[in-house]
C-alpha cells in the first residue's frame, strides 16, 4: 500500500475520537505511518455486525412486550451478551438465567438477585429493570 | 499513539526507561506476525481467526530479546488486590501495562465496543480516584475511574484478563539489537511455516480456505456471512497497521534490512508488501460479498482461492527467511 492509497473513508466509526495508523510506502519506497479515518470494506463489515446486534434488540423488545420474555432478555441483547456471558458476569448459572428470562419467574425475583443484573447492565435502579422503558436505552 | 496495542504499550513502557524503538521494530523483535485458525473456539459467535499471537507474548519476547527483566501478575479472584498492587506500583512511579476488555471501556469509540478482551493499556498515574491512561489506540491521554478500571480488568467472556498486569523491573545496559533482530526473524519464519500441525501459519490459512468453501452449504447465509465478516474484522482490527499486520512486518523487514545492510531482507519487505496488498484485496472482496455487491467472478470459492494463494506466498517468503544466512 502506498501513502496516497491509504483510505480515508469516514463512516464515523471512530467518532472523531482518534485515528487509525496504517503503514504505507512513501514516494521513495520507505515505510511510513499514515493516519486514517477508516476504510470502506471495514466500515461495511463493522456496520453489518451492528445490524445484527440491532436486529436482536428489536426482536427482544417485541418478545418482552408480548410477555414472552422478561426485560432481562432485552438488556442481555442490548449488552451484546448471550446467556453464557451473562452467566459469567452475574454469577448465576445458565439454567437459573433461563428461568429468570421467563416473565412470571422474573416478577417474583428478590431485589438481591436483581441487583446482580443491575450491576452487569450498568443500570441505576431496580425500576430501570422492572418498568420496561426500553426507549431510554436505544 | 501507535497501531498495535501490545506494541504500543511495550514501546511506552520501554520509553520510560530510555529505550526508543520504532513500532515496527518492536513488532518484529517481538515476533508479532502470526496467523491462527481455531474453529473450535468462538468469539462473538464466530470461529477464532487471529493475526496476532496470544496477548502478552510480544511483550515477553521483546523483553527476552533485549535482556529486560519484567514482572507479570494475575489476580484471578481478587480485584481489590489487583487494584491495590497497581496503586503501589504507581506510587513508586512505575508505569504498568495491563490487559482489559473494551466493552465497558468508557472512552473507547462506541462502534468498536464489542466483548473483546485482549486490549492492552498503560496506566501511569493516579489522582484522587482517577487513573491516567496511555491507550495506544487513542490520540490523547485518557482518564478512567477506579470502578471502571476494575470493571474492565475483570471483563468476562473469551480470554478473560483476570486482572493481568505487567511492568519492567530492570533494563539491560548493553543491547545487541542486530543479534536480536536475526533471532526474531528466524522465530517468526519458523512459526509461520514450520510449526507442527495445521492451526498456525500457512497451513492454517489453507485449512480456513477449505472451510470457507464449505460455509455456503453448511450454514445459512446469515451465519456464513458473519463468519466471513469476522475474518476481516480480525484482519483489519484497529491496530494492525493494515492487512493483518503484514504492512507493519514489511516495515520491520525494511528497517532490519537497512540496519543489517542486508538486501535480502529489503527484498523480503517488498514481497511482504505485495502479500499485504493481497490481504487487502481479500477484505475488499469479502465486504462486497457481504454487501451483496460482488461481481460475477467473486464468491466464496474465489475468495477461498485467493486465501490459498496468499498462504503459498507466505510459505515461500518465510521458507526463504528461514534458510537465509544472517
Amino acid at each position: 500500500m502506498k501513502v496516497q492509497e491509504v483510505p480515508q473513508d469516514d463512516a464515523n466509526m471512530l467518532e472523531g475520537k482518534t485515528k487509525e495508523i496504517q503503514f504505507a510506502l512513501d514516494k521513495n519506497g520507505n515505510y511510513t505511518e499514515v493516519k486514517s479515518v477508516g476504510w470502506e470494506p471495514k466500515n461495511i463489515i463493522l456496520q453489518e455486525a451492528w445490524n445484527e446486534v440491532n436486529e436482536n434488540i428489536t426482536n427482544a423488545i417485541n418478545l418482552v412486550e408480548n410477555g414472552e420474555k422478561s426485560p432481562i432478555y432485552f438488556f442481555m441483547h442490548k449488552n451484546i451478551m448471550d446467556i453464557k456471558l451473562l452467566s459469567q458476569y452475574t454469577g448465576f448459572c445458565v439454567f437459573t438465567i433461563k428461568r429468570h428470562l421467563k416473565p412470571n419467574v422474573f416478577k417474583n425475583l428478590s431485589d438481591k438477585k436483581l441487583e446482580k443484573y443491575l450491576k452487569t447492565f450498568n443500570l441505576n435502579s431496580i425500576n430501570d429493570l422492572k418498568l420496561f422503558d426500553y426507549k431510554k436505552y436505544i | 499513539m501507535s497501531a498495535h496495542c501490545e506494541n504500543g504499550v511495550t514501546g511506552n513502557l520501554l520509553k520510560h526507561y530510555g529505550i526508543e524503538l520504532s513500532e515496527a521494530m518492536i513488532f518484529g523483535l517481538g515476533s508479532g506476525l502470526f496467523f491462527t485458525y481455531l474453529p473450535f473456539i468462538k468469539l462473538n459467535g464466530a470461529s477464532v481467526v487471529s493475526f496476532r499471537p496470544l496477548p502478552g507474548l510480544i511483550f515477553k519476547r521483546i523483553n527476552k530479546a533485549l535482556g529486560i527483566k519484567t514482572k507479570t501478575l494475575r489476580f484471578p479472584r481478587n480485584p481489590e488486590k489487583a487494584m491495590k498492587i497497581l496503586d503501589e506500583k504507581l506510587h513508586e512511579n512505575i508505569p504498568v501495562g495491563m490487559v482489559v476488555g473494551v466493552f465497558n471501556l468508557p472512552y473507547f469509540p462506541a462502534p468498536y465496543r464489542f466483548h473483546f478482551n485482549a486490549h492492552n493499556i498503560v496506566v501511569f498515574a493516579k489522582n484522587d480516584n482517577i487513573y491516567k491512561v496511555s491507550d495506544p489506540i487513542m490520540e490523547e491521554i485518557e482518564t478512567i475511574s477506579y470502578d471502571d478500571l476494575k470493571n474492565v480488568r475483570y471483563a468476562k467472556g473469551t480470554y478473560k484478563p483476570k486482572g493481568k498486569m505487567y511492568y519492567i523491573t530492570k533494563v539491560s545496559e548493553n543491547i545487541n539489537l542486530e543479534l536480536s533482530i536475526k533471532k526474531a526473524i528466524k522465530k517468526t519464519a519458523k512459526y509461520m511455516t514450520a510449526y507442527p500441525g495445521q492451526i498456525i501459519g500457512d497451513r492454517a490459512m489453507r485449512w480456513l480456505a477449505n472451510d470457507i468453501k464449505k460455509w455456503q452449504k453448511k450454514y445459512d447465509e446469515k451465519k456464513a456471512l458473519k463468519y466471513l465478516g469476522s475474518i476481516v474484522r480480525m484482519q483489519e482490527e484497529i491496530g494492525t497497521g493494515g492487512a493483518g499486520f503484514r504492512f507493519m512486518y514489511a516495515a520491520f523487514l525494511q528497517e532490519a534490512g537497512n540496519l543489517l545492510k542486508n538486501n535480502d531482507l529489503v527484498n523480503a519487505s517488498k514481497e511482504m508488501t505485495e502479500i499485504g496488498d493481497k490481504w487487502r484485496l481479500f477484505a475488499t472482496q469479502a465486504a462486497r460479498i457481504i454487501k451483496n455487491r460482488a461481481n460475477d467472478n467473486e464468491n466464496y470459492n474465489t475468495i477461498a482461492n485467493l486465501l490459498t494463494d496468499i498462504s503459498y506466498n507466505e510459505k515461500e517468503l518465510f521458507s526463504k527467511l528461514l534458510k537465509l544466512k544472517l
